[in-house]
């Protein structure tokens, strides 16, 4: 078990007194983002990513730095729950469907028994998600080490593929938020020609549009724009957790082992594709409904309603890493903004990885076990804390993110034009959120359009622009070919559903 | 004042949908003219600077026409409201201020321009007294100048209070 020997070399880099105080640190940056509105797990990492260029200049410091950010993103993904449970408000976009027997439990007074059953169940769907990268991704990225440009060019188009196909948002709209992702990308010094693209003669474009700018307005001022409309004021439940409610849910949750394993498995699936974290919680919610004998009961309060929605969260939050790091795909906006940070640091995310950067692979590994251990301790006893930061007004805590954002925009580039370009994705953002058009492949497309660009290209040069090299072996036919049956999946469904009811 | 007038739709969701669309239509067929002036064919030694981005402008104006038609052929409940007058003015309260906010920072420095900005948000929305405002105002600047300037190095716009103080 090669595997088991790396990964206890791992645990040695990342049980070092430093990274367990970042863990901490982390983790608890992670909460507080989660809880505040307007701050999330990717533009709370995207804002947050400038403070370690200096961290990862440092010998191990690259490993640090990741297991700081990831830390966050933990952090964020507990977080979520909490908003969700004790204020109706879903703190992330993953946590909705734990306000809908979350927030019940709470007015009945089991807000303790529901918030065990949060944390409890996300550290266990982020555990099967580690093990899982763990074993599972040497296997890819030792397969994929045998990838050319075009078998790259696959795996890009069958992660946007896949974004189209699986989107709850018409497939139109992701379409060209996904196109328009891609346009911004190429804007700037062509790296291959040195023609400039798209820049009209501007200055500030020459080096094109840095995608945690995007993250930070979209994500973040957006946000705060979509939270002021609903009003100013916060009505929560009160927050008491103490070791004897702890124990009695601990007592109740393994009755809920087999909605455990499926959320699990629905929320690794939904990781690994692009899928991500907020479809994997509410398919994750309508299965364990569907599945459950007190199927009806659910939405009244039901502890097994907030368990899945949560497992599946974490897990898909979680083994989104999974392709990033063996691939250097992202499976979500934060994993995005991770691969931003892994690249500015001058890591090379991708199969390579595991074979130059053992210590940083392993070390990020090891560190997302310690990560998740020390998020459910810190969370377990903090709760009352973290929604104290709730109950500050809202006419207090917009200003200070906008604020946090603005310095955060600055600091990717030193630029006045960055924060600018904040405030107009910021108004994007809310229009956008609003008329149904998905943020995440615009993200996504922003960070990976050089390369696929770089893979479509160097695919063309050897075919001589001949479309077909997409499908001239097995592997890349097979990749090509399930991205466009992902691509046509909405297609294909309803064209089942008709045939149904005309068979019916 | 409230009820009937605050409620009323300041847009419709019709049409910010076709605006929409038609901005992303236009950003498209600009990618696709700046496509074919740097030259979106196959040359010599591969393919050319635009050949690429052509291809996206091409599938986003593609994509924002069927959009468009969408608005119109199937699409329902396009009649309600897309913003409400109360809400469109919650929006702008924040982002008019946001905007000033970021033209002030290059004028007077983020810190100073935080300040004001916490300061008018507590003030305007929350109507607290002056002390609270300017304490936790002041406060959110020095602790900002502590991580970026002092323990992490990062230099952040300044202006001149900080050139009065020799803070630069």
């Amino acid at each position: 078990m090669e595997e088991i020997q790396s990964l206890m070399h791992g645990f040695a880099i990342a049980l070092s007194m430093k990274n367990i105080v970042l863990m901490f640190a982390g983790v608890i940056l992670g909460v507080i983002i989660g809880v505040l509105p307007g701050l999330g797990g990717a533009n709370g990492v995207a804002i947050l990513l400038p403070l370690t260029f200096s961290m990862a200049q440092l010998p191990g410091g690259t490993t640090s730095a990741i297991i700081l950010l990831s830390c966050i993103y933990w952090g964020a993904l507990f977080g979520g729950a909490i908003t969700s449970i004790l204020f109706n408000i879903p703190g992330e976009p993953w946590s909705v469907a734990t306000t809908f027997d979350g927030y019940p439990l709470a007015q009945k007074g089991r807000a303790g028994a529901a918030l065990t059953a949060a944390f409890t169940s996300s550290f266990v769907g982020a555990l099967v998600a580690v093990i899982l990268i763990t074993f599972l991704s040497p296997v890819v990225a030792r397969f994929a080490l045998e990838f050319g440009p075009p078998e790259f060019f696959a795996v890009y188009l069958l992660t946007f593929c896949a974004f189209i196909g699986m989107s709850k948002e018409p497939p139109f709209k992701t379409l060209a938020t996904m196109m328009l992702g891609f346009a911004l990308a190429a804007v700037g010094t062509d790296p291959v020609t040195g023609a400039l693209r798209l820049t009209f003669g501007s200055t500030h474009l020459l080096t094109g549009f840095d995608f945690l700018i995007a993250v930070i307005g979209l994500f973040g001022i957006g946000e705060i724009l979509l939270t002021l409309e609903e009003g100013l004021a916060f009505k929560g439940a009160s927050a008491k957790l103490n070791m004897k409610v702890v124990v009695e849910t601990w007592k109740e949750l393994p009755k809920y082992w087999l909605t455990s394993i499926r959320s699990s498995v629905v929320g690794c699936f939904m990781g690994i594709v692009p899928g991500g974290a907020t479809p994997a919680s509410f398919m994750s919610y309508g299965v364990a409904r569907r599945f459950s004998k007190d199927g009806d009961k659910f939405g009244t309060g039901m502890v097994e309603g907030v368990v899945a929605p949560e497992t599946a969260a974490h897990a898909a939050g979680t083994s989104a890493l999974l392709p990033m790091l063996t691939l250097g795909v992202p499976g979500s906006p934060t994993a995005a903004v991770l691969l931003g940070g892994l690249l500015i640091w001058g890591l090379q995310p991708g199969p390579l990885l595991f074979v130059e950067q053992k210590d940083f692979v392993w070390g990020l590994i090891a560190s997302m076990y310690l990560g998740n251990i020390v998020g459910l301790i810190v969370v377990l006893t903090c709760v009352p804390l973290f929604a104290a930061i709730l109950r500050v007004p809202f006419s207090v805590i917009a200003p200070i993110i906008i604020v946090i954002c603005a310095i955060g925009a600055y600091t990717v580039h030193n630029s006045m034009f960055d924060v600018w370009m904040m405030v107009v994705f910021g108004v994007a953002g809310y229009v956008f959120k609003k008329l149904q058009y998905p943020l995440a492949p615009l993200v996504l497309a922003i960070v990976l359009g050089d390369r696929a660009e770089a893979a479509f290209r160097q695919a063309m040069l050897a075919s001589q622009g001949d479309m077909a090299i997409f499908f001239s072996n097995a592997l890349v036919g097979s990749l090509t070919g399930l991205a466009l049956f992902l691509l046509f999946w909405p297609l294909l469904s309803l064209a089942l559903a008709r045939l149904r009811r005309a068979f019916a | 004042m409230e009820g009937q007038q605050e409620g009323r739709a300041a847009f419709r969701q019709k049409s910010a949908e076709i605006v929409v669309a038609a901005l992303f239509f236009l950003a498209g067929a600009i990618v696709v003219y700046d496509s074919l002036r740097l030259g979106a064919k196959w040359a010599e030694d591969g393919p050319e600077a635009g050949y690429f981005p052509f291809i996206i402008g091409l599938i986003m104006c593609i994509a924002s026409a069927i959009n468009l038609v969408a608005v119109f052929a199937w699409a329902r409940d396009m009649g309600r409201a897309f913003v409400e007058v109360g809400q469109l003015k919650m929006v702008l309260a924040v982002l008019v201020p946001t905007s000033i906010y970021v033209g002030l920072i290059g004028w007077l420095g983020i810190y100073v321009a935080s300040i004001l900005f916490i300061a008018f948000f507590m003030r305007w929305l929350g109507k607290y007294a002056w002390w609270k405002l300017a304490a936790v105002s002041i406060g959110n600047s020095v602790f900002f100048f502590v991580i970026f300037e002092v323990w992490f190095k990062i230099p952040l716009p300044k202006g001149p209070l900080e050139a009065l103080l020799r803070l630069n």
